[in-house]
């Protein structure tokens, strides 16, 4: 039974490894940087949790070592969208824009436009 | 400065934190009990002054069918996280960015707050912003749209506060 | 086999750090910076189950909570300053 355990929390600690790396080469490949930031959302999401995880099976009875990885594990899960809206938002505002595929719906083109440049700063404030 | 109510929220609250102090210390000695105690109670009457302690820091109105779509919510982690991944390794090509209003159905702001968070944790896809009824999302590729049309996270957030 | 998954770690932050050193962007640097702080999380962790003290985990446990808070707070500054700078140079040329 051990055995399987170990082996389970090994394959989950090796995947977790794969997967933090693919995102890690993802911020490397991928052009702009809203798509860059899909790539390091992978390794926050999936990557940790998998790791995580794989801890999680090795803690061997202690079990404050496991509430603490459960945190660990929450405070990701729950800061990470947060971070990448506030992210993604603070760049619009700065004026950067994603460039966009040849999927893009031409009436949904305009959406963008109500950020950065065109507003002045004094009237975002206002609406926060 | 509405303060009505507010006793069930400070409860929780007294919970959750007393809940964090006994999962970080694993003491349960007087001497470091009390000491917990004694954090909660300030921390608790600090955000009191602050007026946070409401539906939005507790929010108990969310129903119990919360863990049901968590682990909804984590094999759809999955999914679009594998295929990111796939996407990383074939490279830029592989990616097609759309940028699209999504509409929503709901009528909370916790609601809209579960629902864009959700769909900005799924790797693939990202809320920009909120504009009355309509999301603005980021896609890698028009999958992630196709699939947010489809509404079915949509129902799933709704179902969540009835 | 922590070694593995710490060198796996290690290796991704080196792909974040480089990241932040190129970035062509301000927003590219403060995101590398955020995946980069997410690994150290996941690393410490890993740390403290290789040399066998998972009292590590405090350390990662308050580093996660660091990170979020210095990204916002490093936002909220960072947040309005280019069209800032637009609005100011417009008004020199006035």
């Amino acid at each position: 039974m051990s055995e399987l355990i170990d082996g389970l929390s090994w394959g989950l600690l090796l995947l977790g490894g794969f997967i933090c790396v693919s995102g890690g080469i993802g911020m490397h490949r991928f052009p702009d940087f809203f798509s860059r930031m899909h790539a390091a959302s992978v390794t926050d999401t999936l990557g940790g949790t998998l790791v995580l995880l794989g801890l999680m099976l090795q803690v061997d009875g202690q079990y404050l070592v496991l509430v603490k990885l459960v945190l660990v594990l929450l405070f990701i899960l729950i800061t990470s969208p947060t971070g990448s809206h506030a992210l993604a938002k603070a760049a619009l505002h700065g004026g950067l824009r994603p460039k966009l595929g040849s999927k893009q719906d031409e009436k949904d083109a305009d959406v963008l436009n109500n950020f950065g440049r065109t507003n002045t700063p004094e009237t975002d404030k206002n609406k926060e | 400065m509405k303060k009505n109510n507010s006793f069930r929220y400070i409860i929780s609250l007294v919970i959750v934190l007393s809940l964090i102090w006994i999962g970080n210390s694993g003491y349960f000695n007087g001497l470091l009990l009390s000491l917990g105690a004694v954090s909660v109670a300030f921390v608790v009457f600090m955000a009191y002054r602050l007026d946070i302690v409401d539906e939005e820091s507790q929010p108990l109105q969310v129903s119990r069918r919360i863990i049901v779509y968590w682990l909804w919510l984590l094999k759809n982690l999955i999914q679009s996280n594998v295929n990111v991944v796939k996407r990383i390794w074939q490279g830029p090509k592989s990616i097609d960015p759309v940028v699209a209003r999504i509409p929503t159905s709901q009528k909370t702001e916790m609601g809209q707050t579960i629902y864009a968070n959700s769909i900005t944790l799924t790797p693939g896809t990202t809320t920009l912003d909120i504009e009355g009824d309509t999301l603005i999302v980021y896609a890698l590729s028009y999958d992630g749209i196709q699939y947010l049309l489809g509404g079915e996270m949509d129902r799933r957030v709704k179902r969540l506060e009835e | 086999m922590f070694l593995a998954a710490a060198i796996a770690i290690l290796v991704a932050m080196v792909l974040a750090l480089l990241r932040a050193l190129m970035g062509p962007t301000l927003y590219d640097r403060i995101l590398s910076v955020n995946a980069f702080g997410t690994k150290t999380v996941l690393f410490i962790a890993i740390l403290g189950f290789l040399m066998g003290r998972p009292e590590f985990l405090d350390i990662a446990l308050v580093y996660a909570l660091i990170n979020f808070i210095a990204m916002i707070g490093v936002l909220r500054f960072f947040e309005y300053k280019q069209v800032e700078t637009v609005a100011e140079n417009e008004e020199d040329q006035q």
